[in-house]
């Protein structure tokens, strides 16, 4: 275990040594979470105004919902995208065979290799947004709420992170899948929004098989103690099978993987 | 006779095996078709908001904007700058220079392939709408198709040449694509394609309208879904922009070729 926190901070130390070489980079990913991030609260009160609500939630609850919305979508782009969108590159050039070869966990190396620190603002304005919309809705954070929050987080990243594998892992087969992520990508832009704002097949699209309402409408409505027990233990359920789900794929996508040009 | 360094058998050829080598992708595309249903998901959560009366767009009308201006999108999507990205570092661009025809119209010619090869997945796509939304469907009129068919085309143009702009910057910089995404960010939100322009308050839109995005989508899907528009204005105003961007475009990618020294220059 020791290990594999060495070998994790020596990854995450090269990346970010690596991207400040390219500090106008970084500046210009800076602007762009920040514009990102405005553009959208813009869009979400166009729904809202006076007496207004969407589904049932008030602009404060909403901008909730927005923050942990902005969380997973800066876990993306630190993680997911630089990581696992390399897999596909690893295949082509045949480089996975390096990785299959190292005597480390190769699921763990694929996933963690690398991060954007572009995606960590994301993350942090996204926490600092769910905070104030929580504030604002008058909500008192006990120990408990906050612990049942972090937890449905942690739940949540785990859903997000089987999800983006699950569909990365089959570039072992089809090398140009990369662009399924992208139809992935937005299907989880309906995470902006609570759940109770769209149609009910929807809803069931986004509960069960696409599960963004854990992503972020769940993790709202326990902060703001309306969340119902089944909901949660469902959200642990789901995520232990979609992680399971994505460790087997993987393992068996490596048996199907003959090395390169295969 | 040449107009532009093009002739019939050129384009002919570009054409031809543009299109062979996109529908080798078709796959791909199929995918990146059905990564555009975000109009589709925003429809749903405008069609059930309180919001919805200020839209100015009632019963079905709000079904055909959104589908109208996934189409939209479908046809006018420019990816321009990360296939020239790609073949500046790799230096594929030096052969192009060296052909007696000016690059840029092998990747319009990409494009006008990749678009004929998307057309059957935009159509099942639009078909699964109107089976879920029977009461939506619609036909517009000769007349009216062939107007949005040229604003599309136009949108198309407008996207193309901003895409190239920040592509010859690609001859100083070697990452502008980072550039691209802050373009990107202003279309998403004021293009039309995740709220109707009649949604912003008045005052944004009236800024807005000075900016080329919401020629890019709310306009072409307005004129294909048949709402009443100003077609003068929004005609004009895309004529307008192409009037602007393209000498600088020219200008700039002249400028851009004399310093290129081939390879990771």
């Amino acid at each position: 275990m020791g290990r594999y926190w060495r070998t994790l901070r020596r990854f995450w130390g090269t990346a970010l040594a690596t991207q400040l070489e390219y500090q106008l980079n970084v500046v210009v990913e800076l602007l762009a979470v920040v514009l990102s991030l405005g553009g959208s609260l813009l869009l979400l009160s166009l729904f809202f105004g006076p007496g207004r609500e969407l589904g049932g939630w008030n602009w404060n609850q909403a901008l909730i919902v927005q923050g942990f919305y902005t969380v997973f979508d800066g876990m993306t782009t630190a993680w997911l995208r630089p990581n696992l969108g390399a897999i596909v590159t690893y295949v082509r050039e045949g480089t996975l065979d390096f990785v299959l070869l190292k005597p480390i966990d190769s699921q763990f190396w694929v996933s963690l290799r690398t991060f954007a620190p572009a995606g960590l603002s994301e993350v942090v304005l996204g926490l600092g947004l769910a905070a104030w919309g929580a504030h604002q809705s008058g909500v008192v954070l006990t120990p408990a709420v906050l612990l049942t929050v972090l937890l449905m987080l942690m739940v949540a990243a785990v859903i997000l992170y089987s999800l983006w594998f699950l569909i990365a892992a089959t570039s072992i087969w089809f090398v140009k899948t990369w662009n399924a992520t992208e139809v992935l990508r937005a299907v989880l832009a309906s995470g902006r929004y609570p759940l109770e704002a769209y149609p009910a097949p929807l809803r069931l699209l986004f509960t069960l098989v696409v599960p963004v309402a854990f992503l972020t409408t769940v993790p709202a409505e326990v902060l703001l103690g309306r969340a119902s027990l089944p909901l949660l233990v469902l959200g642990f359920v789901l995520s232990a099978v979609f992680f399971a789900a994505a460790r087997s794929f993987w393992l068996f996508a490596l048996r199907h993987y003959t090395s390169a040009s295969s | 006779m040449r107009i532009f360094g093009l002739n019939r058998r050129i384009v002919r050829a570009l054409l031809g095996s543009q299109y062979a080598h996109m529908l080798e992708y078709r796959a791909e595309i199929a995918l990146w078709a059905l990564s555009g249903v975000l109009p589709f998901i925003m429809l749903s959560l405008w069609s059930g908001s309180d919001a919805r009366s200020q839209l100015g767009l009632d019963g079905v009308a709000l079904d055909r904007y959104f589908l109208s201006a996934f189409l939209v999108r479908q046809f006018s999507v420019v990816w321009m700058v990360y296939a020239f990205e790609e073949d500046a570092l790799l230096g594929r661009l030096s052969p192009y220079l060296l052909q007696p025809l000016h690059p840029l119209w092998r990747y319009v010619a990409s494009h006008l392939g990749e678009q004929l090869t998307r057309l059957p997945f935009a159509a099942g796509i639009a078909g699964v709408f109107f089976l879920i939304q029977p009461q939506a469907f619609w036909i517009p009129s000769l007349g009216g198709f062939l107007l949005a068919w040229l604003a599309t085309w136009m949108a198309f143009a407008i996207a193309f040449l901003l895409q190239s702009l920040i592509a010859s910057l690609c001859f100083w910089s070697e990452k502008a694509t980072a550039l691209e995404r802050l373009l990107f960010l202003p279309f998403l939100f004021f293009s039309g394609l995740l709220a109707p322009l009649t949604a912003f308050p008045p005052a944004v839109q009236d800024w807005v309208r000075w900016t080329p995005f919401p020629y890019l989508i709310d306009f072409p899907a307005r004129v294909l879904s048949g709402d009443p528009v100003n077609l003068a204005a929004g005609f004009g105003a895309q004529l307008a922009w192409v009037v602007l961007l393209l000498p600088l475009v020219l200008l700039l990618w002249r400028a851009g070729v004399r310093r290129y020294s081939a390879m990771g220059a």
